[in-house]
C-alpha cells in the first residue's frame, strides 16, 4: 500500500538546516495497523505529514497504492488527500461552528457529493462510531473522546486507502484512549490500513507492527502481538 | 457562482457566525448610509439655492438712479438722477437685440387705495405688460396687463394673492371688483401668485396710466430687463455683465455722469449674484463629496480590516478543509463568495435605507437654502459597487495567502 524509499527531509531554520528525516525505507501492506514510535523530534510527525501529502519530501520515492507521489501541485495533492487519505489529529481539528454530522460530511462536500447523500453517508459512519444521537451537537458540546470519534468518522467517511492518526490519544485520558483504540482496532479488523504516530508504548502495543524512529532513521521495525484494547476497557 | 452546494455552505457559515457577519454588514451599510445622506444634503443645498433664485427670472437686470458723487464736465457732484421715458426708449433701441423682456417701473407714491370703505395699505406700481415675465409672477386668476391697457391708459389693476385673501374675503373672486386709487376707480382684472407673501402685497397698474393719472409726467423710477436664456451658465454671466456695463455707460452718457461714478446709475444683475451663490454651492458640494469619499475610504478600510481578521480567524479551519481535500481555489472562492455576498446585501440595505429616508423625510425639509435633499441613484449604486469591489480585493489577498499556507502550519494555528 505504501512504499517509501530513501526519504530525506530537512527544514531550514534561519541559516541552519535541520535534517529531520535521513533516509527512510519503509513499506506498509494493505490491512496493516502500524505504530510509528519515537520521542519528540525523532521525525515521526514529519514522516506522517509526508505520507499524508501535507508536506513534501526533499529526496526519495513515495508510492501510494502504486501511484508515485511526486511534484504535486496543491490541487492534485488536495484531490489525493480527499480520495486516498483520512486524517485523525491530536487536537481533533473539528470545525467548531459545524455540528458533528456536518463535520463528518465535509470530505464528501469536496467530492461534490449531493447534500442529502452526504448526510446519509455521514450518519452511517457516525453510527459506526456510536455517536448517532450526538449528530446535531456542536464539537463544544462533546467530550474529548466523542470529538475524537467524530474525527475518526470524518476520516473514514470518504473510504480512504489509508488512515493517518497523529497522536490521536494525546489529548485523552487513558480510559478514553483505550476506547478510541478499540474503535481503531475494530476499523482495522474490517481491513482498513492504519498508521498511528504515538509516543505511548501501551498505544503502540495495540497495533500489529511497531516502527521505532530516532533522529530521523528507523532503528527498529518489528511485528508485535496485538494487545486488544477491549481488555482494558 | 451558481453552485448550489457552495451557496448552502456559505449560508451555513453565515448563519453560524452571526456576529462576524453582522459587524461586516454594519460597517458597509453605515458607510453607504453616511455617503448617501451627505450627498443628499449637498444636493438639497443646491436645490434650496436654485429655488431662491427661481423666484424672479434669473437673467433679470435692473437699473435705478442714484446721486452723483463725482464732478464731471462742469457739473457738481450730489446731483439726483431721474430716469425718464426717453432713457427707456433709447436703451430699448440700443439693446433691442440683446434683451428678451423689458419694462419700466414706477413706484406710485402718495396715493390712497380704497376698496369700498376699507383702506388698503399696499404699494402701487406702474409697469409694462412684459413685467409679468420679468417678475415671474404666476397668474392665479384673470389676466396680466396687456398692450391695449398700456396704449389706452386703461384703468385696470392686478393684485397679489395676499391682498385677495386679506381684503376680498366676501366675494368669490376679486376680478371685476373696483378699487379706488386716489379717487380714480381701477377694475381688477387679475390676481397673481408669488412665492413670497411680501411680493404678493402689490398692486400693478399700466405704466402709462401711472404717469398720466398720478402726475408722473415722463418720469420712471426703475427699468428692468431680462436677457434671453443661454444654455451655458458661465456664458450667460459673461453676457449679463457685458450688458450691464453697456447699459450703464449708455445711461451715464445720457445723464452726463462720470464713467467711474457707479452710484449715479446703479445696475444689478441677478445672474452675477447667482454666480456667487452657485460657486458657493459648488464649494459646498465639493466639500460634501470630499467628506463622502473619505467616508467611503473609511468604509473600505473597515471592510478590508474585517476581512483580514475573518481570514486570520479562519486559518485553522482552512487548514482542516485543505487536509480534507479542499483545493486552494475552492478556499479562495468560498471566502470571497461570502465576502461579496455580505457586502452586497448590507451595501444595498444601507442604500435602500438611506434613499428611503431621503425620499420620505426629504420633501418635508424646509430650512432656508435647503430643499428636498435627494441623491443621484446611479452615484449611490456606483458607491455600493465600489465597496463590494473593495471588500473583494481586501478579502482576496488574505484568502489567497491562507489558501497557500502549508496545511500543517495552518493546522497548528491557534
Amino acid at each position: 500500500m505504501i512504499e517509501i524509499k530513501d526519504l530525506h527531509k530537512s527544514y531550514k531554520m534561519g541559516s541552519n538546516s535541520l535534517h529531520v528525516l535521513k533516509g527512510i525505507n519503509f513499506s506498509v501492506e494493505a490491512g496493516e495497523l502500524v505504530a510509528i514510535m519515537g520521542s519528540s523530534g525523532s521525525g515521526k510527525s514529519t514522516l506522517l505529514n509526508i505520507i499524508g501529502m501535507l508536506d513534501e519530501a526533499d529526496e526519495g520515492e513515495y508510492d501510494l497504492d502504486g501511484i508515485p507521489i511526486k511534484n504535486l501541485n496543491e490541487t492534485k495533492a488536495a484531490n489525493y488527500r480527499n480520495k486516498f487519505l483520512g486524517f485523525i489529529f491530536q487536537s481533533f481539528n473539528l470545525i467548531n461552528y459545524k455540528t458533528a454530522l456536518e463535520n463528518v460530511a465535509l470530505p464528501l462536500y469536496y467530492q461534490k457529493m449531493p447534500r442529502k447523500q452526504r448526510q446519509e453517508k455521514a450518519m452511517k459512519y457516525l453510527e459506526q462510531v456510536g455517536l448517532k444521537e450526538w449528530s446535531h451537537h456542536l464539537p463544544s458540546e462533546l467530550s474529548g473522546g466523542q470529538k475524537q470519534r467524530v474525527a475518526i468518522a470524518r476520516a473514514m467517511v470518504a473510504e480512504p486507502k489509508v488512515l493517518l492518526a497523529d497522536e490521536l490519544t494525546g489529548a485523552l485520558d487513558s480510559t478514553t484512549s483505550y476506547e478510541v483504540m478499540e474503535l481503531i482496532q475494530k476499523i482495522n479488523d474490517q481491513g482498513n490500513t492504519i498508521l498511528v504516530v504515538t509516543h505511548e508504548t501501551d498505544i503502540a502495543q495495540m497495533c500489529k507492527r511497531i516502527v521505532y524512529l530516532r533522529d530521523g532513521v528507523i532503528i527498529k521495525d518489528e511485528k508485535v502481538k496485538q494487545v486488544r484494547a477491549k481488555a482494558h476497557v | 457562482m451558481f453552485d448550489l452546494e457552495r451557496w448552502q455552505e456559505i449560508f451555513d457559515t453565515i448563519r453560524k457566525n452571526k456576529l462576524r457577519t453582522f459587524l461586516t454588514g454594519v460597517s458597509v451599510a453605515s458607510g453607504i448610509f453616511m455617503l448617501v445622506i451627505l450627498l443628499g444634503f449637498g444636493q438639497g443645498m443646491q436645490n434650496g439655492i436654485s429655488y431662491e433664485f427661481e423666484q424672479d427670472a434669473t437673467t433679470i437686470v435692473e437699473v435705478w438712479p442714484g446721486v452723483t458723487t463725482k464732478e464731471y464736465k462742469g457739473l457738481n457732484p450730489g446731483r439726483s438722477i431721474q430716469l425718464r421715458n426717453d432713457n427707456y426708449n433709447s436703451s430699448n433701441a440700443l439693446f433691442s437685440d440683446k434683451v428678451e423682456y423689458k419694462s419700466p417701473l414706477i413706484f406710485v407714491r402718495n396715493v390712497s387705495v380704497n376698496y369700498g370703505k376699507e383702506a388698503l395699505v399696499y404699494g402701487v406700481r406702474g409697469v409694462s405688460y412684459d413685467y409679468q415675465f420679468i417678475d415671474n409672477a404666476k397668474l392665479a386668476e384673470g389676466r396680466f396687463l396687456n398692450y391695449f391697457d398700456e396704449i389706452n391708459t386703461g384703468k385696470v389693476a392686478i393684485i397679489g394673492r395676499k391682498i385677495k385673501q386679506d381684503v376680498f374675503k366676501a366675494v368669490d373672486t376679486p376680478i371685476g371688483e373696483f378699487i379706488n386709487i386716489s379717487g380714480v376707480l381701477f377694475k381688477i382684472v387679475g390676481v397673481f401668485d408669488e412665492r413670497e407673501e411680501r411680493e404678493e402685497e402689490r398692486i400693478y397698474i399700466p405704466v402709462t396710466t401711472a404717469q398720466k393719472v398720478f402726475n408722473g409726467g415722463d418720469r420712471i423710477s426703475n427699468i428692468s430687463y431680462t436677457l434671453p436664456p443661454v444654455e451655458n451658465f458661465d456664458e450667460a454671466v459673461i453676457q449679463a455683465v457685458a450688458f450691464k456695463n453697456n447699459l450703464r455707460s449708455h445711461l451715464q452718457q445720457v445723464h452726463t455722469v462720470a464713467p467711474d461714478d457707479t452710484s449715479a446709475i446703479q445696475v444689478w444683475s441677478a445672474l452675477e449674484e447667482a454666480k456667487r451663490y452657485f460657486s458657493l454651492v459648488g464649494n459646498i458640494k465639493f466639500f460634501f463629496w470630499f467628506v463622502g469619499i473619505c467616508t467611503i475610504i473609511a468604509g473600505v478600510v473597515g471592510v478590508s480590516n474585517i476581512m483580514l481578521i475573518v481570514v486570520k480567524e479562519r486559518t485553522r479551519e482552512i487548514g482542516i478543509r485543505k487536509a480534507l481535500g479542499a483545493k486552494p481555489w475552492s478556499i479562495i472562492g468560498m471566502i470571497l463568495h461570502e465576502a461579496i455576498f455580505v457586502t452586497a446585501i448590507s451595501g444595498f440595505a444601507g442604500l435602500i435605507f438611506s434613499m428611503g429616508l431621503l425620499e420620505i423625510v426629504g420633501p418635508y425639509v424646509e430650512v432656508d437654502y435647503v430643499k428636498n435633499p435627494s441623491v443621484n441613484f446611479n452615484v449611490a449604486l456606483a458607491t455600493v459597487f465600489v465597496l463590494i469591489l473593495a471588500g473583494t480585493i481586501a478579502g482576496f489577498f488574505p484568502a489567497w495567502r491562507a489558501a497557500h499556507i502549508h496545511t500543517i502550519d495552518a493546522l497548528r494555528d491557534e
